[in-house]
């Protein structure tokens, strides 16, 4: 993995007030992004406003797609044309997305996508929070693939992690998502952007060897193959149908398992390497409250009425999301009487929990369905019934 | 290769013969474009190593497959997008969208219109079979009135699009028809596209013996190049309005369209030095990263 420092040219260097959707197109352009294909949607649209604003000064391309299935498709394009890009959406147009996501895993082509999620199903609540595309992250496309999904509590963190974002996607030459929400991704804060040699950025993973030899699906050591572009004289193919190493199609079940196999497990052993989450007193913790995304914020509140009240709360805050840490679950589920899960939705992550704990410890959600963010109360009071 | 294999056949080095045979039905007029589309490649002054194809899904959808340059077998409907982001990512790149009539008309449509209203420098080649090949010879956009589709058995009471009426009203920069009877002709039409600093299309009409010709009962290969040769008549800038294809009807071929207009690339550029002064970086000329 070569690491080289952000372009100065789309680093905002400085202290800011933004909201997470601007703070998502700063992250992208500081880590490098220069093209975004999008169509507009509430609540994520500001981040392809603010694009089309900056990019011409700093050089690259903005176009606004005739829809998302368009969007999607231009990015997966850019890529294999040497660029890094991003594109924002919501519900909707991330369920429209869902086909070529599909093709993205399959080609093995880095890209980064943000969901600033809204009350669904179908048009829902354009301008309200939800949290309820977790699992259509993970599993939206048709067939089995892997993806990684990172989900910000903050416009700061929309910033960091849109750079992780494309850090992680190309490394693992994956899609990845910033499941963000309306909540932080509307949310005014302050955004510190550091100056650019403080900004590590993952480079694609260029092939070198001779150009005779290069196998555009041949897994590296670390099951990641090496990547070219057009336009360099390998006069490659790829395609979404099931290929061997060549990228030539191979219809039959002993290639399906080399190729699903390899897209999945680059993924899967590595999860360990990709899984950032935050803990605090978790050692002693009766019980574990889970969350992610805008719902950590509002658990702050409930989880220290309930130390007050003298109940031992241990907090789990997942950064990333996909691959889940199933791992730290399984490993803390005998150790203590229950984990709390509330999520704006009616139970998306905690059937992770429920599976990772395997019935060793007890699992509450706290369900919401969207529209707005929990009320602390009710939070409060799962955690009083779990330590009953 | 040496000149003595090249001589046997010129266009060899242009396919991946490590892939044939191909998946093609014996008397499928979709091979006979991509020869046409491997001679204008052999006759064309552009450097290969600099062309990109895409294609989407179907019949005519696998020629990405078969073409020995950078090549993209994308998905039902999206390679023009797919293009889109490929040519802006590398504005070096010539790109050609290889793609059946359903794929670019029909699940594609709108991406048509756009890249064309757009005048995004592409070049798309479309293979009309009058219907949905790959799949089992289903109605399509394209299917003539009157003729039977298997999802039309009763026959189709549609009326189809006329894709270089649409192609024109859309604001292509150039536009032709041919059928595969017309191989020179297509040759030169897909040389004149890439050469086109905008939108073209090249839209050649073809024997998908296996459905389309069984289930109407049209005869072989040979037969559907008779009707060609019987019923298409060349008459170069011809309305667009007057294009309509009926059911073995008259083919009305010959390049329709061949104008001038800022591509996107040349638009934005164009637009944004003007409106923005030297904060513009122009893209894809000075530095294109
Ligand atoms: C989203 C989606 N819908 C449907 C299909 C099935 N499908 C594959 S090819 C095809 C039709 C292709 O027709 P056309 O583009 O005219 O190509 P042809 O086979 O006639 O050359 C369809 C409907 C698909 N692959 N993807
Ligand atoms: S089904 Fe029709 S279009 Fe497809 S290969 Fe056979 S003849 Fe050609
Ligand atoms: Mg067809």
């Amino acid at each position: 993995m070569k690491k080289v420092k952000a372009d100065p040219k789309g680093v905002l260097t400085g202290a800011h007030y933004l909201d997470g959707d601007f703070a998502l197109a700063e992250g992208a352009l500081a880590a490098g992004c220069r093209f975004f294909g999008g169509y507009p949607i509430t609540p994520s649209t500001e981040t392809a406003e603010r694009f089309s604003e900056r990019i011409p000064r700093v050089g690259g391309i903005f176009i606004q797609m005739e829809d998302e299935l368009g969007s999607i498709a231009s990015l997966i394009g850019a890529v294999w044309g040497g660029k890094k890009a991003m594109t924002v959406t919501s519900g909707p147009g991330f369920s429209l997305m869902m086909e070529n996501i599909g093709l993205a895993c399959m080609m093995e082509t880095p890209l980064v996508i943000a969901n600033v999620q809204r009350g669904g199903p179908s048009t829902g609540l354009p301008t309200l929070t939800g949290q309820q595309d977790m699992m259509q992250a993970k599993f939206g496309s048709h067939g089995d693939y892997e993806i990684i999904a990172l989900s910000p509590d903050s416009p700061q963190e929309c910033f960091d992690l849109t750079i992780e974002a494309f850090n992680l996607s190309e490394t693992y030459r994956v899609p990845t998502f910033i499941m963000t929400d309306e909540c932080v991704g509307h949310m005014h804060e302050k955004v510190v952007i550091p100056p650019a040699d403080e900004i590590e950025l993952v480079e694609r993973k260029w092939y070198t060897g001779p150009k005779e030899a290069y196998l555009p699906y041949k897994p590296d050591k670390d099951l990641v193959p090496f990547m070219i572009k057009a336009g360099d004289g390998y006069r490659f193919h790829t395609t979404g149908l099931t290929h061997d190493e060549r990228g030539y199609p191979v219809i039959n079940a002993e290639c399906q398992k080399v190729n699903v196999t390899n897209i999945i497990e680059k993924i899967r052993k590595n999860a360990d390497k990709i899984i950032k989450i935050e803990e605090d007193q978790i050692d002693g913790a009766e019980v574990v409250l889970i969350s992610y995304g805008i719902t950590s914020r509002v658990a702050v509140r409930a989880v220290r009425l309930a130390r007050e009240a003298g109940i031992k709360v241990g907090t789990m805050r997942l950064i990333t999301v996909w691959p889940f840490p199933e791992k730290r679950i399984k490993e803390l589920a005998p150790k203590i009487k229950a984990f709390i899960i509330p999520e704006v939705n009616y139970g998306q992550m905690v059937r992770e929990v429920e599976r990772s704990a395997a019935g060793k410890t007890q699992v509450f959600g706290v369900p919401h369905c969207g529209g707005w963010v929990h009320n602390p109360e009710d939070i409060l009071n799962v955690i009083k019934e779990a330590v009953k | 290769m040496n000149d003595e294999a090249r001589q046997k056949n010129p266009i060899e080095h242009l396919l991946r013969m490590d892939r044939i045979p191909h998946i093609w039905c014996p008397g499928c007029g979709i091979g006979t474009v991509v020869t046409s589309f491997a001679e204008a490649l052999r006759k064309s002054n552009i450097e290969l190593d600099k062309i990109a194809v895409v294609s989407g899904i179907g019949c005519t959808g696998r020629v990405a497959g078969y073409i020995k340059l950078d090549s993209f077998h994308t998905t039902h409907g999206r390679a023009i997008p797919f293009a889109t982001g490929l040519k802006l990512a590398n504005p070096e790149l010539k790109v050609v969208v290889f793609s059946g009539d359903g794929d670019i008309f029909g699940i594609g449509g709108n991406h048509f219109i756009h890249a064309a209203r757009r005048n995004m420098d592409l070049t798309v080649i479309c293979v009309n079979n009058f219907n949905y090949a790959m799949t089992g010879g289903q109605v399509a956009a394209t299917t003539p009135t009157d003729a039977n589709a298997s999802t039309a058995p009763y026959g189709n009471f549609e009326q189809p699009f006329s894709i270089p009426y649409l192609a024109d009203a859309a604001g292509a920069s150039y536009v032709a028809r041919w059928t595969a009877l017309h191989l020179r002709r297509v040759t030169k039409s897909i040389q004149e596209g890439m050469d086109k600093n905008g939108f073209s299309l090249i839209e050649v009409i073809t024997p998908c013996v296996t459905l389309y010709a069984r289930r109407n009962r049209l005869g072989d290969g040979l037969n559907l190049l008779k009707y060609y040769y019987d019923k298409s008549e060349i008459k170069h800038g011809a309305d667009t309005r007057d294009l309509d294809i009926s059911y073995q009807g008259k083919l009305i071929v010959g390049k329709f369209i061949d104008r001038e207009r800022p591509n996107f690339i040349d638009a934005m550029n164009q637009h944004m030095s003007t409106v923005l002064g030297d904060d513009y970086e122009l893209y894809g000329r000075i530095n294109n990263d």
